[in-house]
C-alpha cells in the first residue's frame, strides 16, 4: 500500500490542476493549474524509476554489497520535462502582463473580445 | 520594483559571490554529482533574480542591457550545437563523445565504484554543461529582466 | 563525406544553428539577416529533396545519435524515415520557404525582427523534427518546441490585443495537451521500459493501461490538429496572427495529425484487429468514432463560416471544415482496415493533406496581401478591389477554386478519391461531405463578390498592387495547385502511394530497429 501513495499524489495533482483551469476565474489562477498539472506529470515520470532496495545511481560511488541501482532514464526525462515546464510558464507569465496592460483586467469572463 | 533598506543591499552583496560559485561548482561537476547545465544555470539565475530584488530594476536596467545578454545565449547555443557538430566531423556521428578516451582534455575513463573520481573524465559532457549553463544564465535573467522593466515602465505610464 | 548519410539529422541541425546564429547576423545588418534565413531555408529544401529522394528509391532509412551501431537493448535516439514523414517533410519545407520569402516585404514595417526571423527558423527545426523522429519522447520534445515557438510568433503583433488573448488560449490548450502526450507516453514506458515507436510496436500487448494511453494521445494529438469539438483554438489563432503565420501554423497543425497518424498505424498497429469485449473490432471503434468527430468538424466549420465577417477567421473555418475532410477519410481507412476502398480512401486522406496546406496556405497569403495594401480586415468594409489588385484576384480565384474541389484544381482529385471511398462505407457520409463542398464553394463565391467585385469604394481608390516578392511567393503555391490538378496520377503514384504503402505496412518499419538489426 505504501508503494502506492505517488500514484495517489499524481492522481490529485492533475485533478486539483483541472479544476483550477476549468473552474476559475483570474488568469493567474489558471497559469497555477497548468502549473500544477505540470507537477504532477513530472512525479508520476521519476516515480516510474524506482526499483525494490535500490540506490543511487552514480557511477562511480557505488557502496559495497548493493546489487540494484534505480533506472536513470527516467530522471532524464523529468528534467527534460521541467524546463519544457520553466519555458511555458515563462510564455504564459509574459502573455497575462500584456493582457493586463490591454484589457485593464485579469478576469477571464471579461477577456473575449473574440466573439463567436 | 523599488530598492529596498541599506540592510538588504549589503547581506545581497555579501551573499551573491557565494550563491554565483556554488551554481558554477554545480554546473562543473555535473558528470559526477547530481547538477549538470540546467540546474546550476537555475541557481546563478536566482542569484541575478535576488540582486534584481534587492536593488531596484532601475538601478540594474542601467548597467545590464538586455541586447548584450542576448549575445550570450546565442554563444552558448552555438557553442552546444557546434560541438554536436564536431562530432560529426570528427567522429562521423552526430553527437558522437570524441573525447573520451583520447588524451587532449577530459579523456580519462574511471572504474566502477572506485569512490570519488576526479573532474578529468567524461569527454564531452562538462563542455556541453558549460554550453547549455551559460545559456540558461543569460536566458533566465533576461526573461526576468524583462518582467521587471515590462512593469515598470507600464506604472511610469509609457504606453 | 557522404552526404545522403547524414541527411535525416542535418534535416534538423541545420536550422537549429541558423536559428542559434540569426540574432548575431541581425547585429550586423538587416538585409543581410534575411538573405541568411532564405538561404538556410532553400539549403534545407534542398536536403529534404535528397532525403525524399534516397527514401522512395532505396528504402526506410535511419540515422542513429552518438553511435555508429545499435546495441541491444535500444538505447539511442534514432530518426526513422519512412516515405509518410518524407511526405510530410516536403509539405513544410515547400511552405516554410515561401513564407519566408513573402514575409520579405511582409513584415517590413515592423520591429523586432531578430526575433521573428529566430523563431521561425526553431519552428522549422522542431516541425521537421516531429515528422522525422523514431522515438516517443523526442516526439513530445519537438511538440513542445513547435507549440511554443508558434504560440510567441500568434503574439508577434503586440499592440493589438486581440492577438495576446488569442495566443493566450492556444498556448494553455497546447500545454494540456502535450501534458497529456507526455503522461500517455509515462504510461507506455512504465509497462514496457521502451520508447522507441519500433521497439514499443514490437512489444505492445493490449491490456487496460495501454487502452488509457490510446485515448489520452488521440485526444490531445487531435486537439494540437484542431478537429471539432477541440477546435476552439484555430479560428482565434489563425484569424489574428500575421499572414505569414497562418501559413505556417497551417503545416505545424498537420504535423501533430502526422503523430496522430503515426500512432494508430505504426504503434498500435499490431493490435488493430483484436476483439474487443463487446465483439466490435477496434479498428471499427476508433474508424467510427474519428468520422464521427469528422462529420461534425465539416459541420461545425461550415455552418460557422457563413456568418464570419473577418476575413482570415472565415478562412480558418474553412480550414476547420478541410481537417474535416482529412479526418474523414483517415476514419474510413481505419474502419475499412483490409478492404480496397478502405485504402482508396487512406490515399485520398494523404493527398488532401497536402492539398489542403496548399489551397488554404494561398488563401492566407492573399488576405495578408489585402491587409498589407488597405489595413483592412473585415469583409463589411472591403469592396471593389479587382480594378487595381489584378494578380490578388487572379491568385484568390485560383484559391477558393481548389478548397471547394473544382476541376482543374488539386482539391477535386483528393476530394474525388474520398466521395468514392466514403461512399462504399455509407452514402450518407458522401452526402455530407459533397455537401460541405458545396457550402464551401458558395461561401467563397459571396466573399470574392464582396471583397472584389462590385462598386469601388473612394476610400480605396488608390490601392496599389502589392510588391513583387510577395506575388512571387504566392505564384509558387498557385503553380503548385495547378500542377498537381492537371497530373494528379503522377503526384499519386510516386509520392502518395509509397506514403499509405509505408503508413499500412507497419511491419517494415518495426523490422528495421528490431528484427534485422542496422
Amino acid at each position: 500500500m505504501i508503494f502506492n501513495i505517488p500514484y495517489i499524489a499524481v492522481v490529485a495533482l492533475i485533478l486539483i490542476g483541472l479544476y483550477a483551469i476549468i473552474f476559475k476565474r483570474n488568469l493567474i489562477k489558471i497559469v497555477i493549474g497548468v502549473t500544477l498539472i505540470e507537477s504532477g506529470v513530472n512525479l508520476f515520470l521519476i516515480t516510474l524509476g524506482y526499483r525494490t532496495g535500490s540506490v543511487a545511481p552514480i557511477y562511480t560511488s557505488k557502496p559495497q554489497g548493493a546489487n540494484i541501482m534505480a533506472l536513470p532514464v527516467p530522471q532524464a526525462l523529468t528534467l527534460t520535462s521541467i524546463v519544457i515546464g520553466v519555458a511555458v510558464l515563462a510564455l504564459m507569465l509574459s502573455l497575462v502582463i500584456f493582457i493586463y496592460r490591454h484589457y485593464g483586467t485579469l478576469d477571464v469572463k471579461k477577456v473575449r473580445r473574440l466573439k463567436e | 520594483m523599488t530598492e529596498m533598506s541599506k540592510i538588504v543591499k549589503t547581506i545581497t552583496a555579501i551573499t551573491f559571490p557565494f550563491v554565483t560559485i556554488y551554481g558554477l561548482y554545480i554546473i562543473m561537476h555535473g558528470h559526477l554529482t547530481p547538477g549538470g547545465g540546467f540546474q546550476g544555470g537555475a541557481v546563478v539565475a536566482s542569484a541575478c533574480a535576488m540582486i534584481l530584488v534587492a536593488y531596484g530594476s532601475k538601478w540594474v536596467l542601467d548597467r545590464v542591457k538586455e541586447k548584450n545578454l542576448s549575445v550570450f545565449e546565442s554563444l552558448g547555443a552555438i557553442g552546444f550545437i557546434g560541438i554536436a557538430f564536431f562530432g560529426l566531423i570528427f567522429g562521423a556521428v552526430f553527437f558522437k563523445n570524441f573525447l573520451v578516451g583520447s588524451n587532449f582534455l577530459f579523456g580519462i575513463i574511471p572504474a566502477s565504484g572506485s569512490g570519488l573520481a576526479d573532474i578529468n573524465t567524461g569527454g564531452v559532457l562538462p563542455l556541453m554543461n558549460l554550453a547549455v549553463g551559460l545559456k540558461v544564465i543569460a536566458g533566465l535573467f533576461a526573461i526576468v529582466l524583462v518582467m521587471a522593466y515590462a512593469t515598470t515602465s507600464y506604472k511610469e505610464g509609457k504606453k | 563525406m557522404n552526404i545522403p548519410e547524414y541527411t535525416p539529422a542535418l534535416v534538423v541541425a541545420i536550422p537549429l544553428l541558423g536559428a542559434f546564429l540569426t540574432p548575431l547576423v541581425g547585429r550586423v545588418n538587416d538585409k543581410l539577416r534575411n538573405i541568411f534565413v532564405i538561404l538556410i531555408l532553400a539549403i534545407n529544401a534542398m536536403l529534404v529533396a535528397l532525403l525524399s529522394y534516397d527514401v522512395l528509391v532505396n528504402g526506410i532509412q535511419t540515422y542513429i545519435f552518438g553511435a555508429k551501431d545499435l546495441s541491444y537493448p535500444i538505447v539511442r535516439i534514432l530518426f526513422e524515415v519512412d516515405a509518410m514523414s518524407v511526405f510530410m517533410a516536403i509539405i513544410g519545407s515547400i511552405v516554410l520557404l515561401v513564407a519566408v520569402i513573402y514575409s520579405w516585404a511582409f513584415m517590413k514595417e515592423n520591429t523586432g525582427l531578430d526575433k521573428y526571423y529566430t523563431l521561425i527558423l526553431l519552428l522549422t527545426a522542431g516541425m521537421l523534427g516531429m515528422m522525422l523522429t523514431g522515438d516517443m519522447f523526442n516526439f513530445f520534445v519537438f511538440l513542445e518546441i513547435t507549440s511554443i515557438s508558434s504560440c510567441a510568433l500568434i503574439a508577434f503583433r503586440t499592440d493589438s490585443a486581440e492577438s495576446i488573448e488569442a495566443a493566450f488560449k492556444y498556448i494553455v490548450v497546447s500545454a494540456i495537451g502535450a501534458l497529456f502526450v507526455l503522461f500517455a507516453i509515462a504510461l507506455l514506458y512504465g509497462q514496457y521500459d521502451a520508447l522507441n515507436i519500433a521497439a514499443l510496436s514490437n512489444a505492445i500487448q493490449y491490456t487496460f493501461l495501454d487502452k488509457i494511453a490510446l485515448v489520452l494521445l488521440i485526444a490531445a494529438l487531435g486537439m494540437k490538429s484542431g478537429i471539432a469539438p477541440m477546435h476552439m483554438w484555430l479560428p482565434d489563432s489563425y484569424g489574428k496572427a500575421p499572414a505569414t503565420i497562418s501559413l505556417v501554423l497551417v503545416s505545424a497543425t498537420l504535423a501533430s495529425l502526422y503523430g496522430a497518424l503515426r500512432v494508430i498505424f505504426t504503434l498500435y498497429g499490431n493490435v488493430l484487429s483484436t476483439i474487443s469485449n463487446s465483439g466490435i473490432p477496434l479498428n471499427v471503434s476508433i474508424g467510427w468514432l474519428i468520422i464521427a468527430l469528422a462529420v461534425v468538424s465539416i459541420i461545425i466549420g461550415v455552418i460557422m463560416a457563413l456568418i464570419q465577417s473577418d476575413f482570415k477567421r472565415l478562412i480558418a473555418y474553412g480550414a476547420v471544415a478541410e481537417i474535416g475532410y482529412m479526418f474523414l477519410a483517415i476514419g474510413t481507412g481505419i474502419a475499412a482496415l483490409g478492404t480496397q476502398y478502405g485504402e482508396t480512401a487512406l490515399t485520398g486522406g494523404i493527398f488532401h493533406i497536402m492539398n489542403d496546406a496548399m489551397d488554404v496556405g494561398l488563401l492566407f497569403l492573399v488576405a495578408g496581401a489585402i491587409y498589407y495594401s488597405t489595413k483592412e480586415s473585415s469583409l463589411n468594409k472591403m469592396g471593389g478591389f479587382a480594378r487595381n489588385m489584378k494578380y490578388t484576384t487572379i491568385l484568390f480565384i485560383i484559391g477558393f477554386l481548389a478548397v471547394s474541389g473544382i476541376p482543374p484544381m488539386n482539391g477535386f482529385a483528393s476530394k474525388l478519391l474520398i466521395y468514392e471511398s466514403t461512399f462504399m462505407l455509407n452514402p450518407i457520409l458522401a452526402i455530407i461531405a459533397i455537401l460541405g463542398s458545396i457550402l464551401l464553394l458558395a461561401i467563397f463565391v459571396k466573399v470574392f463578390y464582396s471583397a472584389f467585385m462590385g462598386p469601388e469604394i473612394p476610400r480605396f481608390k488608390n490601392v496599389k498592387e502589392v510588391p513583387k516578392s510577395m506575388l512571387f511567393a504566392m505564384g509558387i503555391i498557385a503553380c503548385i495547385i495547378i500542377f498537381f490538378g492537371l497530373f494528379p496520377e503522377l503526384v499519386i503514384t510516386n509520392i502518395v502511394e509509397p506514403a499509405k504503402n509505408a503508413l499500412m505496412g507497419y511491419s517494415g518499419y518495426v523490422s528495421q530497429i528490431v528484427g534485422g538489426g542496422i
